[in-house]
């Protein structure tokens, strides 16, 4: 909690990501690049989904992270409405494009693999259902931001909805399970689960790590530059203000 | 007089897109719509495709006209109506320019986006360009129909729902001969282009009868 | 652009105010004639008439509801007079919407738009360009924001960003509705500037207010007295 309390000065948080960053984003890229060569050279091809199996090395580690920025904004919004933490809302600003361009990736690699599996691009499975729920969700909240400009009441009323949200998601998890089954009885199909080989499981690993630290890369970038952004707005402001005070000066002497 | 057209269409498109403009919001809310339909109807990709340009027909029309109220309100807020008033462009074209301008940041992006949300509802490959057409031909009708009801209530402090309600009405026949130019696609015994001729008419006759009402509106001494 | 700034400053302090960009405008007299006001039902005033040519500046008063806001709402066309009649003379067949500056209690600014696209988008609407965005912002003191959103600004400086619309395109007519109001000592000063300049290029004012115009030949035209 202590270093917590000292990342919540912004310069100091500006100078320990500028170190962390290329280490981030340097693991991330050694990490992808190894995770791909194996998912593409040396992990063979399922015996009943065939190559397209390997949609699922981006697919899986676009679900978790699109979950676990969702995690992130949750207690991001904590930390503004609790502990009143002065970084939390950059954190959770920043977080939730990334978030909704996870999600999204995660639908589209879900449809691509889901035209050859299901014969159709979308199907209303659940899983897939709730990511959508789930992206719409992200949106609303990227929308949120957008309409009100002053940050520090925004950061306040995002943070609500994100909380409503994070109550929401395991009902709306439950609900649509619930409303799948009740239309399509038992059928479904099943992805990877426990049976998975360890060929496939270690390359899936190294990317879901590997993806992770990319999503984290990015989370720093967005968030020094909207800390740059508040920066660069408040001065402006104030020297407009002073130019102005200085040409009243002048008039009045 | 170009000059002032270009430049209130301009700036419209610039406070559509930037911050707090909401010009994304229609289309997200029709992509909520467009989701919302099959937890109400469940996920039954037969009955879902059969409906499918019903579905993105509805969403459509619904995402257009929930944003519509606030055309010119925002202008009368703020008293930029009384510059326009006060242009040397007739106001029907001022209003010309507006409703282009809520076209272009709200049925075209609707129209293009429509064939993505199709494979939402299982909408057949060769039903996706059609249902666009139909879209891109129909939604300027919507624009326009929308923004006499949004005239005439640009100085009520509260729009909110009015203008869907006074407008819902009047936009049927877009809906009636939009979903068919759709479904005909789907096959059927009507060819696609007998309803969709009737829509692009009905767009036409609505630029110029919904303009023309609007400038009447906001003319509209007290 | 520095250099323009200061000239001006200093041209305001002193009373010159002969902007370099300002032949004079053709001679317009408006005229009133026993106007009547009624809204919602309740007669605001009547049997009002005055008359204003170029070169004049009517200030118009009277306690608040008297029907300041209401007169200038008439002048621009928004509101019907409930009797008698507004005439314009000496403009041709130009109507009376497009002889005027209307500065209102809302200065009808888009916040999210810059000070500078704020100005070019009046200029463009309003015709007769003259001063550009940069000038005229430099004229009422506020060089310094033109690429600012107008949001960013106090209301102080929304204000004078408001009446550098009244340079940016020629127009005969200034209607100033509080135009001082939201503006310190310095900026009325400025404000006052402005219209003695617009006066003796033969422009005319009609600016209700609370006080003083500070303008020395103003009539005043009291309503509902």
């Amino acid at each position: 909690m202590a270093s917590l309390t000292e990342l919540a000065n912004p310069t100091r948080f500006m100078r320990y990501s500028a170190v962390l960053l290329p280490w981030f984003s340097g693991v991330a890229l050694v990490l992808l690049a190894l995770g791909f060569y194996l998912a593409f050279f040396v992990a063979p091809a399922d015996y009943q989904q065939g190559e397209t199996i390997r949609i699922m090395f981006v697919h899986v580690p676009a679900a978790w992270l699109a979950l676990m920025f969702y995690t992130m904004m949750a207690i991001s919004a904590l930390g503004t409405l609790v502990w009143r933490h002065p970084l939390a809302d950059v954190a959770q600003k920043a977080a939730a494009p990334i978030g909704a361009a996870f999600a999204l990736i995660c639908l589209i690699t879900g449809a691509f693999w889901g035209k050859p599996m299901w014969g159709t691009y979308w199907v209303w499975d659940a899983r897939l259902t709730s990511v959508l729920v789930l992206f719409l969700i992200y949106l609303g909240i990227m929308a949120l931001w957008r309409t009100l400009d002053e940050p520090s009441r925004a950061g306040r009323a995002v943070a609500i909805l994100t909380l409503v949200g994070f109550v929401n998601v395991p009902i709306i998890k439950f609900s649509v399970d619930w409303w799948n089954t009740l239309h399509q009885p038992a059928s479904v199909f099943r992805m990877g689960g426990p049976t998975i080989d360890a060929s496939m499981l270690w390359p899936l690993l190294i990317l879901a790590i590997g993806f992770t630290l990319l999503a984290l890369s990015l989370h720093l970038v967005a968030m020094r530059a909207e800390i740059m952004r508040r920066r660069v707005r408040t001065l402006t402001i104030f020297e407009a203000e002073r130019l102005d005070r200085l040409a009243a000066e002048g008039a009045a002497a | 007089m170009i000059r002032a057209f270009l430049a209130i269409l301009r700036r419209d498109l610039a406070l559509a897109t930037r911050a707090g403009g909401g010009g994304e919001l229609a289309l997200v809310f029709f992509l909520t719509l467009v989701v919302l339909v099959p937890f109400a109807l469940g996920p039954d990709l037969n009955l879902l495709s059969r409906i499918g340009p019903a579905i993105l027909w509805l969403g459509a029309l619904l995402a257009t006209l929930i944003g519509l109220d606030r055309l010119f309100q925002g202008d009368e807020e703020d008293g930029s109506l009384d510059l326009i008033r006060a242009s040397v462009l007739p106001l029907e074209l001022a209003v010309l320019a507006k409703g282009l301008a809520h076209w272009l940041t709200t049925g075209l992006p609707l129209a293009l986006c429509a064939p993505l949300l199709g494979l939402l509802v299982a909408l057949p490959g060769d039903a996706m360009l059609p249902v666009a057409a139909t879209l891109l031909a129909g939604t300027p009708a919507l624009s326009f129909i929308g923004a006499t009801g949004a005239a005439l209530t640009a100085s009520l402090r509260r729009g909110g729902l009015i203008v869907p309600v006074l407008v819902a009405p009047l936009t049927v026949p877009v809906l009636i001969f939009g979903v068919s130019a759709s479904n005909s696609a789907l096959g059927g015994t009507i060819p696609f282009l007998t309803p969709f001729l009737i829509l692009c008419a009905l767009s036409l006759a609505a630029i110029v009868i919904g303009t023309i009402a609007a400038a009447a509106a906001l003319r509209l001494a007290e | 652009m520095h250099e323009s700034c200061a000239a001006r400053v200093f041209c305001l302090r002193n009373n010159v105010l002969t902007l370099p960009f300002a032949p004079s405008f053709p001679r317009l007299a408006l005229s009133a004639e026993d106007l009547a006001c009624r809204r919602g039902g309740r007669l605001i005033f009547e049997g009002l008439s005055f008359s204003l040519g170029g070169g004049e500046a009517i200030a118009l008063t009277g306690r608040n509801g008297a029907g300041k806001s209401s007169l200038i709402a008439m002048i621009c066309g928004r509101l019907r007079p409930a009797g008698g009649h507004l005439r314009i003379e000496g403009a041709g067949d130009a109507p009376l919407s497009e002889l005027l500056h209307l500065v209102g209690h809302r200065d009808g600014l888009k916040t999210a738009l810059t000070a500078r696209e704020n100005l070019d988008f009046a200029q463009a609407l309003l015709g007769e360009a003259s001063a550009s965005a940069q000038e005229a912002l430099a004229a009422v003191g506020l060089p310094h924001v033109a690429a600012l959103p107008v949001g960013y600004l106090s209301a102080g400086q929304r204000r004078r960003v408001a009446l550098a619309r009244l340079l940016v395109s020629r127009r005969p007519l200034w209607l100033l509705d509080e135009p001082a109001s939201a503006l310190d000592v310095a900026a009325q000063a400025m404000l006052v500037g402005l219209m003695r300049d617009h006066l003796a290029q033969g422009g005319a004012i009609l600016a209700a207010t609370h006080g003083s115009l500070g303008l020395d030949g103003a009539r005043e035209v009291r309503i509902g007295a």
